[in-house]
């Protein structure tokens, strides 16, 4: 099941001072991470691909989620889909390489699944793995954490 | 040492391509292009475009933003365009400008949408502030509240475009072929398209002192390189842009699926 992991008391007092508001990310234990804020979830050679909770928070409300085909290949690093919020298109990008075998299409009548659950409903596609060694050039739970408050602090 | 070219020197360069009414839409592909086959700074400016056309954004439903009836037998050309955000009618009298910025291009900037917009706000107020009362209005350009300039984004992995059309001057009767959108931003209050638009002709001397201002602005950021536009096409950029013209037919399914 998931847990929560909380922000350190670094960060919480940054909060305080900070000038916008901003919530804390929810980063969950059993889940791979990119530098680019996408997990994955791997079960077997399956995984299941979506957007974090840190970055749906700086995206805004997701207003349209392009969906890739199913059937089409992924490849670890490159854009397989977009999400829009407020005026902007964001790829999407891949933390593995393999074959889409299936797409969240509820997501096209209700994209703000993405925001609301990014890491259950809000999931995005769902992939066959074709090299499950990739994974190992992927963050664990501490590393994102760490990542996302480091790349908060320098902006 | 001279301490102002010092400084010069270490900004980073951005193309500069300056046009005069290039079609809407193939201002549309060259910045695709540019965007995603490219790794190089670009700003792009065009004086209007020749004929009064609709553009959407990539997840505009015609149904929701536009009077398809009227439009198709005016036969006013709608395009879809590969970025996000409203719908605007643009002409010979608007004036667009586009920046399509690598990561490490404004420092410290974090590629999300409101910290490149915010970023953009803060360098058309050093261009237009004299003018008038300007202000990013959640993503808005005003002047006292009255939007002049709309803006849309695409992020890629490491790279960004913002791309503004700027309302110069407009016919307003061609802002009857655009409905209230579903989705406004607050500040607009219901206002009708007369309401709440304003023109920049009417805060800005001339274009020419617009355009002006806003590479002046630009340069405390980058060091522009100007560019031609028949340089550009010899890049032969192999890239298959995704903006496109809607079809006569697929306006019209669209207006049989709301009277059906």
């Amino acid at each position: 099941m998931a847990s929560r992991v909380l922000w350190a008391s670094r960060a919480a007092s940054y909060l305080r001072i900070s000038t916008f508001n901003r919530a804390f990310s929810t980063v969950l234990k059993d889940l791979k991470y990119n530098d680019t804020h996408e997990w994955v979830k791997v079960d077997g050679d399956s995984a299941t691909v979506g957007i974090t909770d840190h970055a749906q928070d700086h995206l805004g409300d997701v207003v349209y989620v392009e969906l890739p085909e199913v059937g089409s290949t992924v490849a670890q690093g490159a854009n397989f889909g977009a999400v829009e919020s407020v005026k902007a298109t964001s790829d999407i990008i891949s933390p593995v390489s393999g074959e889409i075998v299936e797409v969240n299409d509820e997501l096209s009548n209700s994209p703000g699944l993405v925001n609301a659950s990014p890491y259950e409903n809000g999931w995005i596609i769902k992939v066959k793995l074709n090299d499950a060694a990739e994974l190992d050039s992927l963050m664990d739970s501490d590393k994102y954490t760490k990542f996302c408050e480091e790349e908060d602090a320098k902006h | 040492m001279n301490l102002h070219n010092a400084k010069k020197t270490a900004l980073p360069i951005m193309n500069l391509v300056r046009m005069q009414g290039v079609p809407i839409l193939d201002q549309l592909h060259l910045e695709e292009r540019l965007l995603r086959s490219d790794f190089k700074n670009w700003c792009i400016l065009n004086v209007g475009t020749p004929q009064p056309t609709i553009v959407m954004g990539v997840s505009g439903k015609p149904s929701e933003l536009i009077n398809i009836k009227s439009v198709i037998y005016n036969q006013v050309p709608v395009i879809r365009r590969f970025t996000g955000g409203g719908t605007v009618i643009v002409d010979k009298e608007t004036i667009f400008v586009t920046l399509i910025c690598s990561r490490q291009a404004v420092p410290l900037l974090n590629l999300y949408p409101q910290p490149i917009m915010s970023w953009t706000g803060t360098l058309y107020h050093d261009a237009l502030s004299d003018f008038g009362k300007f202000q990013l209005r959640e993503n808005d350009y005003v002047f006292n509240n009255l939007k002049f300039g709309g803006n849309a984004q695409s992020i890629t992995k490491n790279r960004w475009i913002h791309h503004t059309s700027f309302l110069w001057d407009y016919d307003v009767k061609n802002m009857d072929y655009l409905k209230h959108p579903p989705r406004s931003p607050k500040y607009r209050l219901e206002r009708s398209h007369e309401e709440f638009l304003c023109k920049m002709k009417d805060f800005v001397p001339s274009k020419l002192i617009f355009i002006e201002k806003t590479l002046n602005s630009l340069q405390k950021h980058f060091v522009l390189q100007p560019i031609q536009a028949d340089d550009i096409n010899a890049l032969n950029i192999p890239y298959a842009p995704s903006s496109r013209l809607l079809t006569k037919e697929e306006l019209e399914k669209e207006l049989l699926s709301t009277t059906a």
